[in-house]
């Protein structure tokens, strides 16, 4: 808990609350360009939040408390997991507070209280959303747990910065095969979470297809520009992990201005490589039917648990 | 006499003294004064209870001739005491919330003599160190239970829920005195610890014999599935403070029963019991959980819930047992202290959620989620509550649920990788079944919190719902004040809980957590956790973030408009999901676990096929275990009822003829 430790949480946190439009933005302009269209360009996703946050509040006349406190639970949820996630250093001041059981149980407060605010306009299109969104938060936290189970078996410990850094010492252990079926597992559920095709469709507005757009359909303002902010920083903590968790070289292990240079470097690097490795994902695939995601969400957890239990035979 | 024997010796008094006052005084009197005796008289057994672990004396009592047979004795250890804690931290918070609730038609002398007797024997549950005075108390627990369950025996349900309540607490009562008649047999009636010495002659197989008996009579009490049938039924019926006591305290019972006997008593066993335990624990969680997602009435839910927690703490305990035998204590100890915090923690979530529901209960007389809603608007202090009890059970930090839910993950991460076959696959099954669990769980509540209270009324019942009196928020604010404190201070309980795992047989001097004051650490690892460090980040991001939205200059007034629906201008009830809709995709996805039945029948109007007139949509979602394995067996048991009924067909003749060919057996036998 020393000053340096706080002051690179907190760094860490602003960094990528700033970066995470950014992301977003390279992710609709790579999949514009693959659809022959001109794009918005990276700088989007910022305008949208700047012109959001100029605008009026509206609140539905049978909301109660819950709707203007759920963007905000959101919010500061995903801003104390960005302070715990290694992105640019192993040496954060939150591992030795919080490890990746406890970003797993913040991110689910977050997705609870976006659910309840569903809840509460009263309209059908928040239950429906609310509903499907709660389905595949249960169905997929199982795969969560066991893939960073079968990740964190390197390092003996659940705290996400030791485990990184015993990536960067073990080499060997990144292309083991409990690794990869764990980064296939992690995959499939960032796509989940984070209601990307095929799970989700997050440029639609048809209800067919619709999960997290339909909870968020009532807010605006200030709230909508909180819950697009959490929902875009909640997609790159999860590249982050998967960057940081299979290709571990760049994050910085000491304190040196000149290791924390490189390893926003490097992260910038690959979420630009993953931004553009999912936007691909997104145009080559087309979206599932809502009752064939259990079964995608039912193969991730095969995956993971086979990748626990060969970790533990083969390792 | 030293302090903690007067603190408990004050404790029975005052029990006795309110079930006195309950059966003698007027109905108003009786409401105030039974209750508030109870709160004192479990208030000073929870101070003689923190006094046994300050102080280093266990504490003894032996009373000659209160017993038809035998001596009673009494001994509390740190474990009766922590025991006493969790009925102390539950029974406070509902008597003082029953001199409201029971204002209306609950008053009956009966109905108020008996609370203070149940909590009075939950109390010598955990103290009993003999045979007699186990099953003697253990029998008092369950009778007074029973008679307060059936305190609406006016309803068929009601009546229904106690005939099932009392044949599956004497089924459970038979093993456990079975279990003990085994085990006791070179030293029968005696007391633990010489019970104890003398069952370690017993040959393996015996040993086993009265485990299993042990288990399946502490685990129907416990509500694990399969023996959980009675759970949903008699939590739901009884009336809400009983309910929050039984769900917080008297399924402990169980888990009490399961450590103390089958760990402190019995030693230590062959692997394949702990596997059992570990089993029946994933059995519980899942099902249990999936009946909460699919039930609409909201105590059977939360009942449902309970057998989930349940489940939880079983995999602890089971994970506990196979470490002990692999000879890895620090992690034994470590899981026990995890089940143990989760037994407390869910003693006070639970009882919060179940307050709050008799409260909702209490406004609209309706238990059907379907038909509740809106009362966010009506009822924003039980709102409040049962949402802090929603978000402490779905694990969310700093709440108290996620420091157990954290602790119990912890115990099972650690034992992966190792060199034994068993571990490596049981226990990341048990790891993804809790994390399913743990994701259905928030669904459910999400489910509960946002059809039963957010939006508009769905019936009239709760559209005229009015916020409950005083002395039922009193309680209900206790424990909702309880749940984040304990969530904040988790890691100052590990003192706690060292003291009563090193009392048991097999772990002592080992310390299962370090803690460094608000640090949480795992024995052997760099493993880390402060709720209070998350807590103070989280409430500092919200000042931060509000002060950042501030200098922005963002406009924080909302103004009300109606919601969108596509330009339709009428919004009624019919338009929002219900719990039963909401459950729908899960149902649909676990459908060969739940089978649910169900129907629809539409009817057209003559004129035109495409003119609907009514729609008929029936759903059946009994519990499966009751309707294939519990259903057929009474049908069994009854047909050979009335096979047997033949023999008594009033003819005297045939009674003489009866009592002659006895007398003949007997004379021959005998001889």
């Amino acid at each position: 808990m020393s000053i340096s430790g706080i002051a690179l949480a907190l760094s860490q946190a602003a960094l990528l609350l700033a970066l995470s439009p950014f992301v977003i933005g390279v992710i609709r302009q790579v999949r514009a360009r693959a659809e022959g269209r001109q794009g918005a360009g990276i700088r989007q996703p910022w305008r949208d939040i700047r012109k959001l946050l100029r605008k009026e509040r509206i609140r539905p006349v049978y909301a109660s408390w819950i709707f203007h406190a759920a963007p905000m639970v959101l919010f500061i949820t995903s801003i104390v997991v960005a302070t715990i996630i290694p992105s640019i250093t192993t040496r954060s001041a939150a591992n030795g507070s919080a490890d990746f059981l406890a970003v797993v149980f913040l991110l689910l407060a977050g997705t609870i209280f976006l659910a309840l605010a569903g809840l509460d306009a009263g309209s059908a299109f928040g239950g429906m959303g609310s509903s499907r969104e709660m389905t595949i938060a249960a169905l997929a936290e199982p795969t969560l747990l066991l893939a960073i189970l079968a990740v964190s078996a390197r390092a003996q410990t659940s705290g996400l910065g030791e485990i990184v850094k015993a990536g960067i010492d073990h080499p060997s252990m990144l292309i083991a095969p409990a690794s990869l079926l764990a980064l296939g597992a992690l995959a499939i559920v960032t796509l989940a979470e984070n209601g990307r095709i095929p799970v989700d469709n997050p440029a639609t507005h048809l209800e067919l297809t619709m999960v997290h757009e339909a909870m968020t359909l009532e807010h605006s303002g200030r709230d909508l520009a909180l819950i697009e902010l959490a929902s875009y920083m909640r997609l790159v903590f999860y590249l982050t992990l998967i960057a940081n968790l299979f290709v571990p070289w760049g994050v910085a292990t000491t304190l040196s201005p000149a290791a924390i240079g490189i390893g926003i470097v490097a992260l910038l690097g690959k979420l630009v490589v993953l931004a553009a490795v999912l936007s691909m994902v997104e145009v080559l695939l087309a979206k599932l039917r809502l009752f064939r995601i259990p079964e995608l969400l039912a193969g991730s957890f095969v995956l993971s648990f086979l990748a626990v239990t060969v970790s533990s035979f083969l390792a | 006499m030293t302090f903690a024997q007067g603190a408990f010796g004050l404790a029975g008094l005052l029990l006795l003294l309110g079930g006195l006052s309950g059966l003698l005084l007027p109905t108003t009197a009786r409401r105030f004064l039974t209750n508030l005796l109870t709160a004192i008289g479990a208030g000073a057994a929870c101070v003689g209870a923190i006094r046994v672990f300050t102080s280093n004396e266990p504490l003894s009592i032996v009373a000659n001739n209160v017993l038809p047979f035998g001596q009673a004795v009494f001994e509390i250890d740190e474990l009766s005491a922590f025991f006493m804690l969790v009925i102390g931290v539950v029974a406070i918070p509902a008597a003082i919330y029953a001199v409201g609730y029971t204002k209306h038609g609950l008053s009956s002398r009966t109905t108020q003599a008996m609370f203070p007797v149940f909590v009075l024997s939950m109390l010598l549950v955990v103290s009993a160190a003999s045979m007699a005075t186990f099953l003697i108390c253990w029998e008092l627990m369950a009778i007074t239970s029973l008679v307060l369950v059936v305190t609406e025996h006016r309803h068929r349900d009601a009546r229904s829920a106690g005939i099932w309540y009392a044949a599956m607490t004497h089924f459970g009562f038979l093993a456990i005195l079975v279990g003990f008649a085994i085990l006791s047999m070179h030293a029968p009636l005696d007391t633990f610890g010489v019970i104890g010495e003398s069952s370690l002659t017993i040959t393996p197989w015996l040993r086993s014999l009265a485990f299993l008996l042990f288990f399946v009579g502490f685990a129907s009490k416990a509500g694990a599935v399969p023996f959980h049938v009675w759970l949903p039924r008699a939590h739901a019926e009884a009336p809400s403070h009983v309910s929050a006591l039984m769900s917080g305290a008297m399924v402990k019972m169980g888990i009490y029963g399961i450590v103390r006997v089958c760990w402190d008593l019995m030693g230590l066993g062959s692997r394949w019991w702990y596997m059992v335990i570990l089993a029946v624990g994933i059995v519980s969680a899942i099902f249990g959980i999936l009946h909460a997602m699919a039930s609409h009435d909201l105590k059977r839910l939360l009942a449902y819930s309970t057998s989930e927690n349940i489940g939880l703490i079983l995999i602890a305990l089971g994970a506990a047992g196979i470490y002990k035998v692999g000879k890895s204590d620090a992690l034994a100890a470590f899981a026990v202290a995890a089940a143990l915090l989760h037994v407390l923690n869910h003693a006070v979530f639970k009882g919060l959620l179940f307050l709050s529901a008799g409260s909702v209960l209490f406004a609209t007389h309706n238990r059907n989620l379907d038909q509740l809603g809106g009362l966010a608007k009506r009822m924003p202090f039980t709102m409040l509550t049962f949402a802090i009890g929603a978000m402490a059970i779905s694990a969310i930090p700093p709440l108290n649920g996620f420091a157990s839910e954290w602790l119990m993950l912890q115990s099972l991460f650690q034992g992966i990788p190792s060199d034994s076959a068993y571990r490596n696959v049981l226990f990341p099954l048990a790891l993804g079944a809790m994390a399913l669990a743990g994701g259905l769980v928030a669904a459910t509540f999400v489910k509960a919190l946002g059809t039963g209270f957010l939006a508009l009324p769905r019936s009239e019942s709760a559209a005229e719902a009015t916020e409950v009196g005083g002395f039922m928020k009193i309680g209900q604010l206790l424990l909702a004040i309880t749940c984040v404190v304990l969530g904040f201070g988790a890691s100052f309980l590990s003192g706690l809980l060292t003291r009563t795992v090193a009392s048991l047989r097999g772990l002592y001097d080992i310390e299962p957590i370090n803690h460094h004051h608000a640090w949480m650490q795992l024995p052997g690892s760099s493993t880390r956790l402060s709720t209070l460090v998350i807590g103070a980040v989280l409430i500092g991001a919200v000042i931060l973030t509000i002060v950042v939205l501030r200098l922005l200059r963002s406009p924080a007034k909302a103004r009300v408009a109606p919601t969108w629906a596509c330009g339709r201008e009428l919004q009624t009830p019919r338009m929002e999901y219900t719990s039963t809709s909401y459950a729908e995709p899960l149902r649909r996805v676990f459908a060969n676990v739940l089978r649910p039945d169900s129907d629809i029948s539409v009817d057209r109007r003559n004129e035109s096929q495409y003119f609907v007139q009514s729609v008929h949509y029936y759903l059946d979602l009994r519990d499966v275990i009751e309707r294939r394995f519990y259903t057929p067996l009474l049908t069994f048991a009854r047909k050979w009822g009335e096979l047997g009924r033949q023999l008594q067909n009033g003819s005297i003749h045939r009674y003489l003829a009866y009592i002659m060919v006895a007398l003949l057996c007997v004379l021959v036998i005998a001889r």
